[in-house]
């Protein structure tokens, strides 16, 4: 009966092409919107929690409470003693401290006068330490358009868009001005090692990266760190792992009362990265619910207009001693069958363009001229596993439900007229 | 000789609700039905002919009475029982066709065994022979839009015959056939009825069918007129297809 069924799947083009096409495109469809949204928001998450939120962060109480203003005269004096400890506690996570800063760079002219200033933001980073993880993080190496990564003290890199704008080269010298933690004037001279471009309209319009040690001695942070970075080791953020962790480490302060007591979050808990990483995981769930609704629909009223096709196909049948049940169950099989050629068609196109956003991306750079949103600004898809069936079942699954909703009316046929039926 | 009966009908009547009131398509019917009878129901629109091929064919059910059918009382059975007994035990020819487009002549007559689960060697040697029987074999691989409706109608005869049923019933079979295919029609179902001994019932009010019948059962405003066995029907000896 099953090659009786593809036959007719086959010979009958109206019974196949169609939700074939359908199936296919809503497959595709959805293949590469969750390889869009998957590459997107990982990708920004990605970014987010290697530049800014790491997997989990620990900060003063006190720095804590107004973190998005990176108040570091609140920032913590033992920073990194307290990174000790927390390698020993937690060896799972890569820890390490970083200075988040604010600031104005001024370049000099040939006779040391200003010739351009101009507003940045900073991060102090574990630069020279041998094997530092902070290279990699910050993706230096690849984001390099020239000149090389800090190695020796009074070094820094600045971001290409800056760069261009206020015509600096990489060897030219510049002056960091900025504020202690103890509110008074900071300024230190650095030595463009290099000019770095991250693909983030928000940091490419003006940042520079130094060893945490220059800005150390530059904002007067001897010893001191705003924030300690926890990262998996890993690199995979693992919110239910996170969340022990912090309860774990959050407890063992909860009786001080210091207000400079660190404190840990999470990733989630950090500049609107619960809504993120909500959206992200929900997203599959979402797309399916809204694609296997809409499908069932086209394909029920595909399987409608073929079942009045097909009415005095089914006549015929019923009239030769088939069951309704049985040509209900068939229909149920066609649809299973169409289900699964357009799905496998589907997967395929919709893997294929997904592989193409995937290694070519879109550049949006344009449209996030002013953007806050830390986010790479081509975006490219990100195949997973996922992708491998996220439409398959619900290609399968709609095609068969809009058979099975089109197929009830076979139940309703009456017998008795099947003889007036069939001599139309 | 005495026909072994396949068919008692007992008492049927057969009611409508229409509208406010009941229409009676069929009042008080007492009929039997022998082993290889090649009968035709006549009479003109509305006289029943339809509904009673409909609850002999286990298509309806009657009113009142009842219709035993090879054993099988009509009204008593589920739906199951009566597809099962059309699966097995009765063919249907129709003015139409009803041929299936997107299958070939083959699968087309093979459709009925399929549903009997019969195993694909026996499959193909019985739709083989149906075919021969109606001479069309080199027409096995054909689609029905590539037919002429005579052929078409014999197509139709081959999926009724496939089954070897015990009863054929045929409603109109040559009202949408020029003369000469509507002779070799009667003329092949005729040829299977006396090889096979299969029981045609027609419902009918084509002439040319009428010659060839062996009892023509009269109906008129749902009531058997008169029920004649014709002595000297129109013998075939042999068809030419």
């Amino acid at each position: 009966m099953i090659k009786f069924l593809f036959k007719g799947i086959l010979n009958d083009k109206s019974r196949s092409l169609l939700p074939v096409i359908v199936v296919s495109i809503g497959v595709a469809l959805t293949v590469l919107l969750h390889g869009w949204l998957t590459g997107v928001l990982g990708d920004s998450i990605a970014m987010n929690a290697s530049f800014n939120s790491g997997h989990l962060k620990v900060m003063s109480r006190a720095y804590a409470k107004d973190d998005t203003q990176i108040p570091n005269d609140l920032a913590m004096l033992n920073a990194d003693t307290l990174t000790g400890t927390l390698k020993k506690s937690y060896p799972e996570l890569d820890w390490v401290r970083r200075i988040r800063f604010g600031g104005l760079i001024d370049f000099p002219d040939s006779l040391g006068e200003t010739r351009a200033q101009g507003p940045v933001v900073g991060w102090g980073i574990d630069l020279f330490s041998p094997g530092t993880s902070e290279i990699e993080r910050f993706n230096l190496r690849n984001s390099i358009l020239d000149g090389r990564v800090p190695s020796v003290p009074g070094e820094a890199l600045i971001t290409s868009d800056f760069a261009g704008k206020f015509k600096v080269k990489t060897g030219d010298t510049f002056t960091l001005f900025g504020t202690t933690m103890d509110g008074g004037m900071a300024f230190k001279n650095f030595t463009v090692s290099g000019m770095v471009r991250f693909g983030s309209s928000v940091l490419d319009r003006g940042a520079i990266i130094a060893d945490i040690s220059d800005i150390r001695k530059a904002l007067g942070m001897e010893g001191a760190a705003g924030e300690i970075l926890g990262y998996f080791n890993n690199g995979l953020y693992d919110d239910t792992k996170a969340t022990a962790l912090m309860t774990d480490f959050n407890r063992s302060y909860a009786s001080d009362k210091d207000e400079y007591a660190p404190v840990m979050i999470r990733l989630r808990d950090q500049g609107g990265m619960a809504e993120y990483l909500d959206i992200a995981n929900a997203m599959g769930a979402i797309m399916v619910s809204i694609f296997v609704m809409a499908m069932s629909v086209v394909l029920w009223n595909a399987g409608l207009l073929g079942g009045l096709r097909r009415y005095s196909e089914f006549g015929v049948r019923l009239a030769l001693g088939e069951e309704k049940k049985h040509i209900y169950r068939t229909l149920l099989y066609e649809g299973l069958l169409i289900g699964i050629i357009g799905s496998i068609a589907g997967t395929a196109v919709g893997l294929g363009a997904s592989y193409y956003l995937q290694v070519v991306g879109v550049d949006l750079g344009d449209m996030m001229q002013r953007s806050t949103l830390m986010m790479p600004s081509v975006v490219k898809t990100r195949i997973t596993p996922v992708a491998f069936y996220i439409g398959f079942i619900p290609g399968v699954f709609s095609m068969v439900m809009g058979n099975a909703l089109a197929g009830i009316a076979i139940y309703k046929r009456n017998t008795a007229s099947l003889f007036k039926e069939l001599e139309v | 000789m005495q026909k072994p009966e396949i068919i008692k009908i007992e008492n049927l009547s057969k009611k409508y609700h229409m509208g406010e009131g009941d229409f009676t398509a069929l009042r008080n019917i007492n009929l039997t039905f022998g082993k290889g009878e090649f009968t035709g129901l006549v009479g003109p629109s509305g006289s029943g002919k339809t509904t009673l091929l409909n609850i002999i064919g286990s298509l309806d059910n009657p009113s009142e009475g009842d219709a035993i059918v090879l054993g099988n009382a009509v009204s008593r059975l589920t739906h199951k029982q009566s597809a099962t007994l059309r699966n097995f035990h009765i063919g249907f020819i129709f003015q139409t066709y009803n041929l299936l487009p997107v299958y070939t002549v083959f699968d087309n007559v093979e459709f009925a065994l399929l549903l009997q689960k019969r195993t694909v060697s026996e499959r193909y040697k019985t739709v083989m022979e149906a075919l021969e029987w109606v001479g069309l074999t080199d027409k096995a691989k054909s689609k029905p839009a590539q037919l002429s409706g005579g052929e078409c109608q014999r197509v139709s005869i081959a999926r009724a015959m496939v089954k070897r049923p015990e009863i054929v019933l045929a409603d109109e079979p040559s009202a949408n056939l020029d003369a000469s295919n509507s002779h070799h029609i009667i003329q092949t179902m005729k040829k299977l009825n006396r090889e096979l001994n299969t029981t045609f019932i027609f419902a009918t009010h084509d002439e040319k069918v009428m010659q060839y019948l062996d009892r023509i059962i009269h109906l008129k405003d749902g009531m058997v007129e008169k029920d004649e066995f014709i002595q000297d029907p129109k013998i075939v000896s042999h068809v030419s297809i």
